[in-house]
């Protein structure tokens, strides 16, 4: 099967299994090789196919980036999960391999406050421009009052 | 033998004995009780006087003008969410405003009143601010459904403004999720009603205590 071939090119070549056992492949990778496995994800196993990219608040355990490519051809689906380490908010791109992350990474940088180290335009895409905080972090204060509407 | 031509007889003026004020007087007196558009148009011109003897009509000038006022309210055209549908049924054919007198305008330069039909984000609400601004005084505003009264379901989350109270001065508040069109137009007929007792004092009229 496809995605066992792939399960066993990701063993051999970054030394990490693959969780899950349908053609749904979950990677955790350290963020220093973020970029590395999503190239190998693009030009090797052939997931040109970048679906969406956000992130997950763990709270004390810190950030969580996580990314979903996928070869439609075969019906095969990466995830790719990157934990950033608690306090940490650097994050390599991925807009050189993928362009479709650009505003993906936008979003997760306005919702998130991760800085994403390499990309071009990183500023926020949805909220305004002089918004305070990242509203989908566990810690932001939701009822507070704001000048001057809330 | 002189022949006179007779002397012709003129009636004095007595207003009685114009036909068509003794007719209008026998209409009013014969007028069925609950008829709704003489009492709608009794209520209309408070302080109406007829003089006798002519047809000179006099009315207080704020009634008249609250009149002419809540006789044509045209609600700018401002959907901001599902309530906008619901808006949007109303002023269509079927519930049709256009019997109130309202006519949905695209410009807020020639319009009197605000239906804010939906969620009010914070990013929205200083544009919500500026087309307010544009109308001309006098003006009003219906905050239309939850989400427009207190933020609704949407209450809690971090871009939503709860209430849109919070930027302009509203009159009727429409509850609801969404408020169906009879709500709605429930909600225009008290604006009427406010607009009627509508002084140029710079206050606002006290909201009805009316519901239903």
């Amino acid at each position: 099967m496809i995605h066992d071939q792939a399960r066993a090119r990701i063993q051999e070549r970054f030394g990490v299994g693959a969780e899950g056992d349908g053609p749904l492949l979950t990677v955790t990778i350290p963020p220093d090789r973020w970029v590395d496995l999503a190239r190998f994800a693009k030009e090797t196993l052939g997931c040109l196919y970048f679906n969406f990219l956000s992130a997950v608040d763990w709270k004390e355990q810190g950030l969580e980036v996580v990314c979903r490519l996928e070869n439609l051809q075969v019906g095969l689906v990466v995830m790719l999960r990157t934990r950033l380490g608690a306090g940490q908010t650097h994050c390599p791109t991925l807009t050189a391999l993928y362009r479709g992350a650009d505003w993906m990474e936008r979003e997760c940088y306005d919702m998130f406050g991760i800085v994403f180290e390499g990309h071009p335009d990183l500023r926020r895409i949805l909220l305004s421009e002089d918004w305070e905080g990242y509203p989908l972090r566990k810690d932001y204060a939701v009822d507070t009052p704001f000048a001057p509407y809330r | 033998m002189e022949i006179k031509a007779p002397t012709p007889q003129i009636p004095p003026a007595v207003w009685t004995e114009f036909k068509d004020l003794q007719e209008l007087e026998k209409y009013r007196q014969e007028r069925p009780e609950g008829d709704k558009h003489s009492a709608l148009f009794e209520s209309l011109t408070e302080g109406i006087h007829q003089f006798p003897g002519g047809f000179v009509v006099t009315s207080v000038a704020d009634a008249f003008l609250n009149w002419a006022r809540k006789s044509s309210v045209w609600p700018v055209t401002f959907g901001l969410a599902c309530c906008a549908i619901e808006m949007m049924a109303t002023f269509a054919s079927r519930f049709d405003v256009e019997r109130l007198g309202m006519v949905p305008w695209a410009s807020p330069r020639h319009s009197d009143l605000m239906i804010v039909s939906g969620t009010v984000t914070i990013k929205m609400a200083p544009m919500l601010k500026r087309i307010y601004d544009q109308m001309p005084d006098p003006k009003w505003a219906v905050s239309m459904g939850s989400c427009a009264n207190s933020g609704g379901p949407f209450r809690h989350g971090y871009h939503v403004v709860k209430g849109v109270d919070r930027v302009i001065p509203v009159d009727v508040y429409v509850p609801g999720c969404p408020p169906p069109p009879e709500s709605l137009l429930n909600g225009l007929l008290l604006l009427q009603e406010q607009i009627a007792h509508f002084r140029t004092t710079g206050k606002r009229a006290a909201p009805t205590a009316k519901i239903d």
